[in-house]
């Protein structure tokens, strides 16, 4: 196959990956999308392979890694998610290191001048530190997500700062680009030592960027590493002269960032506060003044009941929910209730699960229909025509704090359940969300509270209906 | 004009315009996809395989074929994996209607 067959291949990959994205518009369209993506991969490997002179030990790592990769991809949970995508995020960035280095001790493979021109060694230099980052940051993250505390406190989910942390990371990205630019002026004889030092530090700097951002941040730092893989792969791209990489990596990289901004703005957080870090900790934290006001708290049959006899009902799922693994049982929940008569429908709010769309996941896993779940500015002026906002584990997402200037969340978009006609709150306790604030819409007289595990409490409104 | 453009500059100005695409049709994902659309796009970077089998497959075995190879085993976890996983995902959304078909 000549260079311009295979270009033009690689071209028709690139489409397929666009249709791929496009598919994703709608849950109707979207297995096909993800079909046209896998069409596009198999084009694009297959005239790859076409135009390699050898390529046996590439089938064989392909079947090995393909393998395990289908093995994993049956096997994980849904909650765990986020876990999964921050490793492959870490795999893309690794791969990306992988391949740079090869260029650099074998160009002429790559059709490449040797010694490489300034050119190729610019875009080396990104692709190479970009990749690195996104490795060291994506396994920090990882371990963040999986609950790797106990193994070393690099892992905590707990923001992990130190004194003079930015000037440290200030200084290791000069260091970093001083031996990339040394790396780029380096003749043949002298380039490893500038090229090694700059992806060793690389790989520091990836693990000290994530370290201080904390659990509550994670959605932000998930998407920020997706959108790091692609700019990787464009960087490998752009060292190899290779469209279909640039293309593909620049749609990735993209996504990544409009995720990322999606999931800010639902946080209301910026995103350098963000990558700054230090927010988040005070995950649990009971705040001060909970004990002095008073709440009213109910029954699973003063729910049953409520929820029997009221025409609407909104369901405000949070985190809280898929720990305890109620989604099950909510759906049998909500099915007692349309065959009563309710309308009941679902509230998502952006940063409800741990990456972005993460509840939506959940709640399809347990065969809610997509049609029940409605996100929030869809929702949020129904608020006041509904009898009862039924929240399940869900807290800072349906402060009303956020609508009170001077309050530390306020401008935060929240999930408008303190204007339903009753308001009814399932948590374990007390405890203040990832914001560590007070919430007055406990206090509220039209709120009643249901402590305990959410799975139970479901379960028994459920009996209680019978 | 018989000079030539470098390729750098096609580069360029392939990448920019494959962000304005990505940006126009990533806005037009709906929320409730999102998790799916995370792995979908993982799944395309992984296309850096196209790179680590070049890697791989010089000929000579040498340092850049070894690491050719591990970046082609990485890199197939992903699209493996990615396609996979987003797939099963997917096969959850279902309408009401939908329901009971299968």
């Amino acid at each position: 196959m000549s260079a311009n067959q295979s270009a033009l291949l690689y071209l028709l990959a690139s489409v397929l990956f666009i249709l791929a994205l496009k598919g994703l518009s709608h849950p109707r369209s979207a297995r096909r999308g993800n079909l046209f993506g896998i069409v596009g991969m198999t084009l694009a490997v297959v005239t790859t392979l076409t135009i390699t002179r050898r390529i046996d030990i590439a089938l064989g790592m392909m079947v090995l890694g393909g393998a395990i990769g289908l093995i994993v991809a049956k096997r994980v949970q849904m909650t765990q998610m986020p876990e999964l995508v921050a490793a492959m995020h870490s795999l893309v960035g690794m791969a990306a290191v992988l391949i740079a280095v090869a260029v650099v001790s074998n160009p002429l493979a790559f059709g490449l001048e040797s010694p490489i021109p300034m050119g190729n060694r610019i875009e080396l230099f990104i692709g190479t530190f970009v990749g690195a980052i996104t490795f060291s940051g994506s396994v920090i993250a990882f371990g963040k997500l999986a609950g790797l505390g106990k193994y070393g406190r690099i892992f905590s989910s707990a923001p992990v700062a130190f004194r003079g942390q930015h000037i440290a990371n200030l200084v290791l990205a000069l260091v970093m680009l001083t031996c990339g630019i040394l790396f780029i002026g380096a003749s043949t004889d002298a380039q490893w030592t500038p090229f090694l030092a700059m992806t060793g530090v690389a790989f520091v700097l990836g693990v000290l960027v994530i370290i201080p951002i904390g659990g509550a941040d994670m959605p932000v730092v998930i998407s920020m590493l997706n959108s790091y893989s692609g700019w990787a792969a464009a960087g490998i791209g752009f060292s190899l002269n290779n469209s279909l990489l640039i293309i593909a990596g620049a749609l990735v990289g993209s996504s990544g960032a409009i995720l990322s901004y999606i999931m800010c703005r639902a946080m209301n957080r910026s995103f350098f506060s963000v990558v700054l870090g230090g927010f988040g900790g005070a995950e649990g934290e009971a705040s001060t003044d909970a004990g002095q006001k008073s709440v009213k708290s109910g029954s699973a049959d003063d729910v049953a009941f409520l929820l029997g006899n009221a025409e609407s009902v909104i369901i405000v799922p949070g985190y809280g929910l898929a720990v305890g693994r109620a989604q099950h049982a909510v759906k049998e929940l909500v099915e007692k209730l349309t065959a009563k008569g309710v309308r009941v429908r679902y509230a998502i709010h952006p940063v409800a699960g741990r990456m972005p769309g993460h509840m939506n996941v959940l709640l399809a896993e347990a065969e809610v229909p997509y049609d029940q779940v409605v996100e929030m500015e869809d929702i949020n002026s129904d608020f006041n025509s509904t009898d009862v906002a039924f929240v399940l584990g869900a807290n800072d997402v349906v402060n009303p704090l956020a609508e009170q200037p001077g309050s530390p969340i306020f401008g935060m978009p929240i999930l408008e359940a303190h204007r339903s006609r009753s308001v009814i709150v399932n948590k374990r306790s007390m405890a203040a969300g990832y914001a560590g604030i007070d919430n007055p819409l406990f206090y509220m007289d039209r709120t009643m509270m249901v402590f305990g595990d959410a799975k139970k409490v479901v379960e028994s409104i459920v009996k209680a209906l019978e | 004009m018989t000079e030539l453009v470098d390729p750098t500059i096609t580069n360029i100005t392939i990448f920019v315009l494959a962000i304005f695409v990505g940006y126009h049709v990533v806005w037009n994902v709906t929320p409730a996809l999102h998790t799916p659309l995370m792995s979908v796009t993982n799944a395309i970077s992984s296309v850096v395989i196209v790179g680590a089998i070049i890697a791989a497959g010089p000929g000579t075995v040498g340092l850049g074929a070894i690491l050719g190879a591990a970046a082609v085993g990485l890199a197939a976890i992903n699209t493996f994996g990615g396609f996979m996983v987003s797939q099963r995902m997917l096969a959850m959304f279902k309408k009401k209607e939908e329901k009971g078909k299968q």
